[in-house]
């Protein structure tokens, strides 16, 4: 047996900013050529195992080190960053600040320069890698022109040219669409084969991972490694949800249909799953449930005529676009990047004026409405809540709003409190903003708008970087103040799980025009759709195409099932 | 639009563009200096001639530049009345004759040909660098200004800053705009229609979540670098820097020879000024 490439024993860390340990005791042992997922909620220690494996830890992030971490026989306590960079490349979670270069090629050439290499050297080993990463027509374009699935595929360049043999990748689906991720889960999974390489990919959305082939599945909890084995295995144990982590959807309805797991073979893989009679007991279970009358709300709200929009007036953005948005729906806006999803909410909160068209809000024209103004009605809450909080007190970011509209001490005082108890924030009133997590200050920005009482909010991914139970306290309780105050909410998003299971209606856009206006099972299920928003099939849809279902009425009875189970 | 940050650099296809970064900044670092110590008025209108006849051939057109250019003008008019305003007479003293035109010399606002010439004198100095530098900043090739930078001496990772706070500088821009839209849609008033001290505390609210999202992100790109080795070594290599070729060599010989004209001229003068009243 071939000596182990990584090997972690009985490894604890303390970060000396901290009280408690993050890792405790691991034991983990990774072999040349594999490709491990570690996966596990926020906190449980998955990125500090990953600055372990690159030298971040101990070296940028001083702690207390008890324990041993080989990387390819050298110690990481006595080696530099420089030195296990030559082992292990790291591509971070947003390609975007990893973009140190002026254009695609600089940036490829970028460790060969610090290594003093020669020119021909640096041309030889950019022209190879472009070609490998199919970056050629790319080489002098700058980082503002590329997508996100392009910088990730700089990012691997510019470590990948180092041969470095281990490859390290920091939750490389965070910032993709579904497409651009399945074609670089694709991507690691061709090079891991083609350059002989060892792959840890850190990343809490399994499913997506588990598209191509994994070797070993390490799920962490609280710095212990909980679960270390084949992904079957673990699935087969229905070990996900337990531990915190969002199922595979096509393992969800199999449970739902009353599968025994046990019975069911290549459980990780759903090409080759093999399940005694799933077609009968899928079918049955199809038929055992009836879908409710879908849920519709006719009262218009904000009505959108005709818009049109360009930077460029040869290029158009939104091109003639017309939709009614009804009062009390719950709506995902879903796009390829740069399809303008942001542009169509900038222009409807003010931040653009359309060069034609015209949008009613609740019957007033908002064309005659400021920014200002039109915040009173139409909230706005960006993906990344520090670009919003400006106070370092929760209770002065939440009445800030209203202190502007100049409304009298007693009436802030009483909005604030009564906004903070419905967002879960009142125990946290006096706190400063900076002891909160993520996931709580995302719910502070959004405070900080409902206190203004719109009567709707436009919120961009809303979820992004948040594990599965915040994720699902994030949904919850938006779906709460979507029930109980009838608020509009329209979600701009590329999570897929998002749409189908919390909204009621997805509108799709593209070429500067609605695509598509419908249920989001419907969406899912229209494979020419898929293809032209850069949407990906989910495992459901295959599901029930490999089992001679409708996959609609398939795709529409599961949400139904799982809403229900909520 | 983010091209514009750049003063507009673009590939024009004269000779210009093909020498190496570091030899434009060598001739405009050279001849900056020595144009800023001599007050030979023949030699500043030589030096102000050749490079616009430079600026001729670098095909840059005056609309990419009128902008800048009408920037200048503007502060170098305002420095010459502050000069005349506080020091009338220091023409006098320099050239140690006095020519009145206006007033008498009993006034301390009268005017003589000697402050005329001696100002004339101080706008060449303001202005003859200004083609150099646009043409040192137009036909430069961005990704080459820190490899230039690092050849003349200055330590790579200085060096490196620069190019750095290129690639950042329309990220950075753009995350302004996107706080500033949310803080307005909150009710921050920062547009015209707000009085000053409304705007100046509304950009405030702005500032403070830029300046969290950039120490962030500088956090991030340090870290990055370091897991790509910058720091490593004493120095590194550039991709982008291009090697001495003999326009290089023959515009460097020009250049050096211009500036041991100017150094002559000390001689000749018996100083840095050059006297026409004696």
């Amino acid at each position: 047996m071939t000596a182990p490439i990584i090997s972690f024993k009985d490894f604890s860390f303390q970060y000396n900013s901290q009280t408690e340990p993050t890792l405790r005791h691991l034991n983990l042992d990774i072999y040349p050529g594999e490709k491990v997922l570690i996966a596990g909620p926020s906190g449980s220690g998955k990125s500090t195992l990953g600055r372990c494996l690159n030298g971040l830890i101990p070296q940028s992030y001083p702690g207390q080190i008890s324990g041993q971490v080989l990387i390819n026989g050298h110690e990481i306590q006595a080696s530099s960053i420089f030195d296990l960079s030559m082992q292990v490349g790291t591509v971070l979670q947003d390609p975007d600040s990893q973009f140190v270069g002026l254009t695609v090629v600089e940036d490829m050439a970028f460790s060969l320069e610090n290594d003093q290499q020669t020119q021909a050297t640096m041309q030889t080993a950019t022209a190879k890698w472009a070609q490998t990463l199919d970056l050629q027509d790319l080489l002098t374009h700058r980082p503002q022109e590329l997508s996100g699935g392009q910088k990730q595929r700089v990012a691997m360049a510019g470590v990948l040219i180092d041969n470095s043999k281990i490859l390290l990748f920091d939750e490389p689906l965070a910032s993709l669409d579904p497409a651009s991720g399945k074609a670089s889960m694709a991507l690691i999974d061709k090079l891991t084969h083609a350059e002989d390489l060892t792959v840890v990919i850190i990343e809490h959305r399994i499913e997506d991972v588990l598209q191509q082939p994994i070797d070993r599945l390490v799920v962490m909890q609280e710095g212990q490694i909980v679960a270390n084995d084949r992904p079957e295995p673990i699935l087969r144990q229905s070990l996900m949800a337990q531990l915190g982590l969002r199922e595979p959807l096509y393992l969800s309805a199999l449970l739902h249909a009353g599968v025994d797991l046990a019975d069911c073979q290549h459980l990780d893989s759903l090409d080759k799953l093999t399940v005694p009679n799933l077609k009968a007991t899928l079918q049955q279970w199809t038929a055992g449930v009836t879908l409710n009358p879908p849920v519709t709300h006719s009262e218009p709200l904000l009505n959108i005529d005709h818009l049109q929009f360009g930077y460029d007036p040869h290029h158009k953005i939104i091109d003639d676009l017309s939709v009614t948005l009804h009062r009390g729906e719950m709506i995902s806006l879903v796009g390829q990047n740069g399809t303008g999803k942001s542009t169509l909410s900038n222009l409807i909160t003010g931040f653009l004026t359309p060069q034609a068209g015209k949008m009613t809000f609740d019957g007033q024209n908002l064309a005659d409405l400021s920014v200002k103004e039109r915040a009173d009605h139409i909230g706005y809450i960006l993906q990344d809540p520090n670009q919003m909080l400006s106070k370092t007190l929760i209770f002065d970011e939440v009445a800030a709003g209203l202190v502007l509209r100049s409304l009298d001490q007693a009436t802030i005082e009483k909005r604030v409190l009564a906004t903070l108890k419905v967002c879960g924030l009142y125990e946290f009133r006096h706190w400063p903003i900076s002891a909160l997590s993520f996931g709580q200050k995302k719910r502070v920005t959004i405070a900080a708008i409902l206190v203004l009482e719109p009567a709707m909010l436009i919120l961009d991914e809303p979820t992004a970087g948040q594990d599965l139970q915040h994720y699902t306290e994030m949904m919850a309780f938006l779906t709460k103040i979507n029930h109980e105050q009838g608020m509009t909410i329209m979600l701009i998003t590329h999570d897929m799980h998002l749409m189908l299971e919390y909204t009621d209606r997805t509108i799709v856009l593209g070429n500067g025009q609605i695509l598509m206006d419908a249920a989001p099972a419907d969406v899912l299920t229209n494979e020419a759709i898929i293809e032209q928003a850069s949407l990906a099939k989910t495992s459901l849809y295959t599901l029930a195409e490999q089992n001679q279902l409708d996959p609609r009425e398939f795709v529409a009875k599961f949400v139904q099932a799982e809403r229900e189970a909520r | 639009m983010q091209h514009q940050l750049l003063i507009g650099y673009a590939d024009r296809h004269t000779f210009l563009n093909r020498l190496s970064g570091s030899t434009k900044l060598l001739c405009f670092v050279g001849l900056s200096i020595i144009g800023m110590m001599t007050y030979d008025t023949r030699y500043l209108i030589g030096i102000m001639l050749f490079s616009l006849v430079i600026f001729h051939f670098s095909k840059i057109k005056y609309r990419e530049i009128s902008f800048v250019v009408s920037v200048i003008i503007g502060f170098s008019v305002l420095n010459l009345v502050m000069v005349y305003v506080f020091a009338p007479h220091y023409g006098v003293s320099i050239y140690g004759t006095e020519h009145l035109l206006l007033g008498n010399n009993q006034h301390y606002f009268n005017l003589t040909t000697e402050q005329l010439f001696y100002e004339f004198n101080l706008l060449l100095k303001y202005t003859f660098a200004v083609p150099l530098a646009l043409i040192f900043l137009m036909t430069t090739n961005p990704s080459e200004f820190a490899a230039s930078l690092n050849k003349i001496g200055i330590s790579y990772r200085v060096s490196y800053s620069v190019a750095i706070a290129l690639r950042y500088i329309p990220d950075v821009q753009s995350d302004y705009r996107t706080i500033s839209l949310a803080q307005q849609a909150r009710g921050f008033e920062i547009s015209k229609k707000a009085k000053f001290m409304t705007r100046v505390r509304g950009g405030i609210q702005i500032l403070l979540p830029l300046i969290f999202s950039s120490l962030d992100r500088i956090e991030i790109i340090s870290q990055a670098m370091e897991l790509r080795r910058f720091g490593k070594g004493k120095h590194r290599s550039w991709y982008m820097a291009q090697k001495f070729r003999a326009n290089d060599y023959l515009a460097l010989i020009i250049v050096a020879l211009l500036i041991l004209l100017g150094g002559l001229l000390f001689h000749v003068n018996g100083g840095r000024f050059w006297n026409p009243f004696k």
